[in-house]
């Protein structure tokens, strides 16, 4: 018995030694618990504002969870969170479960995510693809019938189409088939679906006849292993690069991310400074994680957007 | 004042015993609320026997058989494997292997359950699959049969270590008994004290069941996320538990029938593991012996 | 050949059949960790252990990540052991053999086969939300807790049942109470296979992800818990969130995580071995 509680207090003591890392309290400034979840994809931007937020408001404590889009917004209807991470815009139910409990938001766009179609190396003959091309196949009736490269465009080689792309759990999945294929949730089920991003770098790159998708970042940093498609969506083939997706040339696959804010942060002086600080920040913060900044007028209507929010909570407040 | 305190220490442990129950009965609420409610959406009789699974796609089938399948597949490759490991291993340690050996072999093994699961998971993915194509050119990258066996190999001090135990704990006034009518190491472990310990040894083996059974991350990172009705485990399949994280931690709004698809599957999961540990504790109950 | 001799060679093969079998286990143990290792030891330095989350690979740290999980790991034992092994005590030695502990004690393999998400969900309702712990570390021990909890019951039952009645019968024959023969001579006897079973749930309860993502561990926190009631992140999340940034350095990162993630749990499996192996030389008959 006494050898257990000795143990016990050892194991107690190495954590304690681990929190040496005391807090530099500074004098005056702001602080507070800022509470953020939600999407996985957007978490890299929020990670790297908060980081760089720490050096601006040390006592400011951000924290930042990846329950996923929907976990998160369950979170924020619940006035557990204050800021919601989301790959998508809110749903009705989601916005309804809000109203209901007093909470009014904004929703802010912070960057885009551009999604890449990628084929192997090798792969000759699909420089470009036409939107309508992508629609064939990747609906539902191309399940067990486009399954060969020539069904898709006659001068391609008679071989076997395999195809990878995100779960179908993800906002990345919806936003692919809404823009594609016209309806959320719309497509053929026999590809090779995966959550992880590498798996699907390295299904394709292995393969010769592999065609996926997924986001630009996974491709920029294996570029030496994959090959670009240009995505025709009516005026000629345009690749996904920084500028394209920016401009809004690289249609219809640059989806927009966001972040949701809700009316608590109006009366948080901490949290109305880092939502500033991270639409002031983004256009150099998200090239860092992969992501393309949206143009700097658009950051502007934003922040107007966001100051209009905090002025309209605080007026109805004050009016109460 | 004996009795007194001999009574409180007795409600006390009867209270830890309960607070199982209550979580059963915990889990069963937040399990059936949800399952109710997409009972009432979608008929029970096209969950059991509908051969799709694709609550999120656009065309929506709801039927569970799928996942089972992916479940049962994976289960069984890591039983097949951890079994006839795991009880080897066990009696080698307890009847052949010297102290010094035994000493430092267990503890090494019990690593192996110690390795977190999500490094198995891209294990099996990232070695075992290549390694297996090798083999076996069919194999398709998400496959049930290299988790199975990543997941056997985790569950093998599972199996080892408590079966060990088991047959350590036989008296040796048993194992004298047989070397001194002239039996072998071999006959004295699997005649006496196999059926001596098989108490412990079932145990360990039910315990490694359901923690194969019940294992996420391993499913979700090399089995795959395509719901798939099969018997053969070359092929990309879902298990229930890896649907469950893939829709909990994804972008699935909660509250809508495609979120409550995750309970009606861990429903599902409940209730078949419980009628399976029925079956094992009547067959148990029939076999078991006791000692002195 | 007579069968005698038959006998022998059975008997050789299975040793070396049994000697083959746990190296297995090991070469492949040596391969899985081998190729982690040789990934990500260059990158583990003081920095590293001391650094905080960050959005850039070679500025990423784990303190709180490890601060987290060793926090975790002790309050899920603190409450996970002596529930677990007082519900074996009870069900082993004090309940009457009914149909009502039948049914407890299907209901307990059944609960160890229940997926750790689920438990995630129930943690999320009750400790969370109910009790109002929030996503704190209290939560987070206690959804473990639960997790881990039938292990720790059926081995401890097991090891429970192993020792010899006439121990037991011994100690009411010199007129010691129930109570008294437990904690002075069963409990000693079956220290080491209840040793057995808390060191094989500890392991699992550390390298659990999804559930405790659930239960509102975060993925990036800057401060390292100073209470119970605090928010936390542990090395798992750490290691899952940064193994799916496509930046290269971070997969490297994450192998790094993974060499000191397996560090802390054969720092933790190492005590309670000893502690099992000083015990069980205690106990020969």
């Amino acid at each position: 018995m006494k050898n257990y509680g000795f143990s016990i207090v050892v194991l107690v003591v190495v954590a304690m030694i681990g929190c040496q890392s005391g807090d530099s309290s500074v004098e005056g400034g702001l602080s507070g618990t800022i509470n953020i979840d939600g999407s996985s994809t957007v978490f890299p931007v929020t990670e790297a504002v908060a980081e760089e937020f720490r050096s601006e408001a040390p006592d400011v404590r951000v924290t930042i969870g990846i329950s996923g889009t929907g976990g998160g917004f369950k979170k924020f209807s619940r006035g557990e969170t204050v800021i919601s991470d989301a790959s998508r815009p809110i749903k009705e139910s989601e916005a309804k479960a809000c109203r209901e409990k007093n909470i009014s938001y904004v929703e802010l766009t912070v960057a885009y995510d551009g999604l890449a179609v990628v084929v192997n190396p090798q792969n000759d003959w699909a420089l470009s693809l036409t939107t309508e091309e992508l629609k064939k196949i990747w609906e539902p009736e191309a399940q067990g019938t486009i399954v060969k490269w020539n069904q898709v465009r006659e001068t391609f080689p008679d071989e076997k189409l395999t195809l990878l792309g995100p779960g179908t759990a993800s906002g990345t999945f919806d936003y692919f088939t809404k823009a594609i294929v016209g309806k959320s949730g719309s497509s053929r089920g026999d590809y090779m679906p995966s959550e992880d991003d590498h798996v699907l770098v390295q299904g394709v790159a292995g393969d010769k006849y592999a065609l996926g998708f997924f986001g630009l970042a996974y491709f920029q940093e294996n570029a030496d292993k994959l090959k670009l498609v240009g995505v025709d969506a009516g005026s000629g083939p345009v690749k996904p690069s920084m500028e394209t997706v920016k401009s809004g040339s690289y249609a219809p696959l640059s989806r927009p991310i966001f972040i949701y804010v809700n009316s608590d942060a109006a009366t948080r002086p901490e949290v109305i400074e880092f939502v500033e600080f991270y639409l002031t920040h983004a256009a150099s913060l998200v090239p860092d994680v992969g992501y393309i900044p949206l143009p700097d007028s658009e950051y502007t209507e934003q922040l107007t957007k966001f100051r209009n929010f905090v002025k309209s909570v605080n007026t109805t407040s004050e009016s109460e | 004042m004996m009795k007194t305190k001999e009574r409180i220490i007795e409600a006390g442990l009867k209270f830890s015993s309960l607070i199982t129950v209550l979580t059963t009965l915990g889990i069963l609420w937040v399990l059936l609320s949800q399952s109710l409610v997409f009972f009432g959406e979608v008929s029970i009789i096209e969950f059991l026997t509908s051969r799709e699974w694709t609550p999120l796609f656009e065309n929506k089938h709801y039927g569970i058989l799928p996942l089972l399948a992916g479940t049962a597949l994976t289960t069984f490759v890591a039983i097949a494997v951890a079994l006839p490991l795991g009880i080897t291993i066990a009696i080698y340690l307890s009847e052949y292997a010297s102290a010094p050996i035994r000493n430092t072999f267990k503890p090494l093994l019990e690593i192996l359950a110690a390795v977190p699961t999500v490094v198995y998971g891209f294990f099996a993915l990232t070695v075992v699959t290549p390694f297996l194509k090798g083999i076996l050119p069919e194999l398709a990258t998400f496959n049930a049969l290299s988790a199975g066996l990543v997941m056997g190999v985790m569950i093998i001090p599972m199996v080892s270590s408590l079966s060990e135990d088991a047959l350590r704990a036989v008296p040796n006034s048993l194992r004298e008994a047989a070397y001194g009518m002239g039996s072998t190491r071999l006959q004295t472990a699997f005649r006496v004290l196999v059926p001596a310990a098989s108490s412990g040894i079932v145990v360990s083996v039910l315990l490694a069941i359901s923690r194969a059974i019940g294992e996420t991350m391993i499913v979700t990172i090399a089995a795959g996320q395509q719901p798939n009705l099969t018997f053969n485990p070359m092929e990309t399949v879902e298990t229930i538990t890896a649907y469950i994280v893939q829709v909990s931690l994804g972008d699935v709004p909660h509250g809508s029938i495609e979120y409550r698809t995750i309970f009606a599957a861990g429903l599902m999961l409940f209730v078949l593991t419980f009628i399976l540990n029925n079956i094992s504790y009547f067959v148990k109950k029939r076999y078991q012996q006791q000692y002195e | 050949m007579n069968s005698r001799q038959k006998n022998r060679i059975k008997d050789r093969a299975f040793k070396y059949l049994g000697i083959f079998s746990t190296s297995i286990g090991l070469i492949l143990l040596t391969v899985f960790i081998g190729s982690i290792i040789k990934d990500g030891i260059g990158r583990i330095d003081w920095d590293f252990l001391t650094n905080l989350p960050s959005r850039k690979a070679e500025k990423a740290g784990i303190l709180t990540a490890l601060a987290g999980s060793v926090w975790l790991l002790v309050m899920t034992a603190i409450v996970s052991i002596p529930l677990g092994v007082a519900a074996a005590i009870h069900l082993e030695e004090y309940s009457r053999k009914t149909r009502w502990s039948s049914f407890l004690e299907i209901n307990i393999t059944n609960l160890a086969g229940v997926p750790s998400v689920i438990y995630g969900i129930l943690g999320l309702q009750i400790f969370v939300r109910t009790m109002r712990f929030g996503g704190s570390l209290l939560a987070g021990a206690f959804t473990l807790a639960l997790l881990i909890l039938p292990i720790i019951i059926v081995t401890t039952r097991e090891a429970i049942k192993a020792v010899p009645s006439s121990i037991k019968e011994a100690s009411y024959g010199l007129g010691a109470t129930k109570w008294q023969t437990i904690r002075h001579q069963v409990l000693p006897a079956a220290g080491g296979s209840i040793a057995t079973g808390i060191i094989l749930a500890l392991s699992r309860a550390i390298g659990e992800t999804a559930p405790v993502i659930i239960i509102g561990a975060l993925a990036y926190v800057a401060f390292v818990p100073q209470s119970p009631t605090d928010e936390f992140t542990v090395l798992p999340i750490q290691i899952f969130n940064w193994v799916s940034r496509p930046d290269h350095a971070f997969v490297v990162n994450a192998a790094a995580g993974i060499i000191v993630l397996l560090a802390v749990t054969f720092m933790m499996n190492g005590i309670a071995v000893y502690l099992r192996h000083r015990w069980q030389n205690k106990v020969n008959w």
